[in-house]
């Protein structure tokens, strides 16, 4: 799009980061579990979901390269790990499996209603894949919510859903902290809704879907805080230097 | 398939013909042309450019470059342009209704349940709903979902309960 001005294309180009880095930390941080899920069918769907999410990053990037006239592979592989723009949410380890599925039931609600709206976006490239993304998270959302389900069963499993859910809610937060410049671009209807009424979507379809599921909703009322894409921690810092290591051992190889 | 010799002055038919010989690198029984993923073709008046533009199936599918590439070499070959371009689009969905019926039957015979058609399906929140599959080798809808993720990001995973038998489904999106 060559009609947005400066400020509205800087603005743009931050909340393209911001999408690109959630898709591809989640990616990478879920394909930890490749090998090792609790059963083997799960190691696949895992493993598959993952590259959905990778691939779903590179599409960002690609779109953000084409806008700041710069090279996708760099974007994703060529900053410190202080540059990334994913929700605090993604800080995260794996760890158990409950609080995988509490952080993928969290994300892909959040993803749900932030990619409807994009699949309204005045950017055609933008809405256009946002409107095929949904198609494919539709798969990844009825999968997490059956594991949600289950998990929701047992009094062990029970009990650490909640305590994941708890721990990582005020991160969740994050994806809907405000951006930079976001006025111009609900103006400009790249961003047809502003990311506090996502916020406030997100919160009243987790509300409908925890209490069918009889879990406690963490909420709490505060806005989404305004440094939750940009505290990094040692955790991401590990699998930063993890995804890292091939594109810094020969920099500017070709493949 | 017989390579189709097109007339001298129909460009557009050979260089459809030759799309159609272009295998899908993870199923090669079904080519770019049956799956649907050739979203639009355009040769230049001076023949200067032959533009392709694709949709990938599932926008992290790692075959779409082999694919890509495939398209490009094959075309370059017909000698029609200078230049032959393919690149990727997002302009719509590619859809599983985008299958041809020819290319739902070479799907079956290789071994894969053709997606079921999206109309029968309901709403995009209701897309798995997976039951409508039928057994590519004996026929049976007695079939059960097994992991709606599979080898590839396109394909789930069924059992048939008539024949005994674990299937690959190509999923409905």
């Amino acid at each position: 799009m060559t009609d947005l001005d400066a400020a509205t294309r800087e603005a743009l180009a931050e909340l393209l980061l911001t999408l690109a880095d959630d898709e591809f930390v989640l990616g990478f941080w879920d394909s930890e579990w490749t090998g090792i899920a609790p059963m083997l069918e799960e190691d696949v769907a895992t493993s598959s979901i993952a590259q959905d999410e990778i691939g779903h990053a590179k599409a960002w990037y690609e779109l953000l390269a084409e806008l700041t006239d710069d090279d996708a592979d760099r974007i994703a592989y060529g900053r410190e790990p202080e540059a990334y723009r994913h929700a605090a949410l993604m800080n995260h380890p794996r760890t158990d499996w409950a609080f995988t599925v509490a952080r993928r039931f969290l994300y892909e609600t959040a993803d749900a209603v932030r990619l409807e709206a994009l699949s309204r976006s005045s950017h055609a490239g933008i809405a256009g894949l946002a409107a095929k993304m949904r198609r494919e998270e539709t798969y990844h959302l009825l999968h997490w919510s059956a594991w949600m389900r289950r998990l929701a069963e047992g009094p062990e499993t029970r009990a650490r859903i909640v305590a994941a859910l708890e721990r990582l809610w005020p991160d969740a937060e994050a994806i809907f902290s405000p951006l930079a410049g976001e006025a111009a671009l609900v103006a400009a209807g790249v961003l047809p809704d502003g990311l506090a009424a996502l916020r406030a979507a997100w919160h009243e379809r987790t509300a409908t879907e925890l209490h069918a599921l009889g879990l406690p909703l963490p909420v709490d009322d505060a806005p989404a805080p305004p440094e939750g894409r940009t505290q990094r921690t040692d955790d991401f810092r590990w699998l930063w230097g993890e995804f890292t290591s091939v594109a810094r051992a020969d920099p500017g190889a070709s493949w | 398939m017989i390579p189709h010799r097109a007339p001298v002055g129909d460009p557009e038919a050979a260089i459809w013909a030759a799309l159609a010989e272009v295998p899908d690198p993870e199923i090669p029984a079904i080519s770019v042309v049956d799956l649907g993923v050739i979203h639009r073709v355009e040769l230049a008046d001076d023949r200067s450019t032959l533009r392709v533009e694709l949709l990938p199936t599932f926008i992290g599918c790692p075959a779409i470059e082999m694919m890509r590439e495939a398209i490009g070499l094959r075309l370059g070959e017909l000698g029609i342009a200078e230049r032959v371009e393919v690149s990727l689009t997002f302009a719509e969905p590619w859809t599983s209704d985008r299958i041809s019926p020819a290319g739902r039957e070479q799907l079956r015979s290789s071994g894969f349940a053709p997606p079921p058609h999206l109309r029968d399906l309901g709403a995009l929140g209701e897309l798995p709903t997976l039951t409508m599959v039928a057994c590519p080798y004996c026929g049976s809808r007695e079939t059960t979902l097994e992991n709606s993720f599979g080898p590839t990001l396109c394909r789930a995973i069924y059992h048939c309960a008539a024949c005994r038998q674990p299937f690959e489904a190509f999923k409905p999106i």
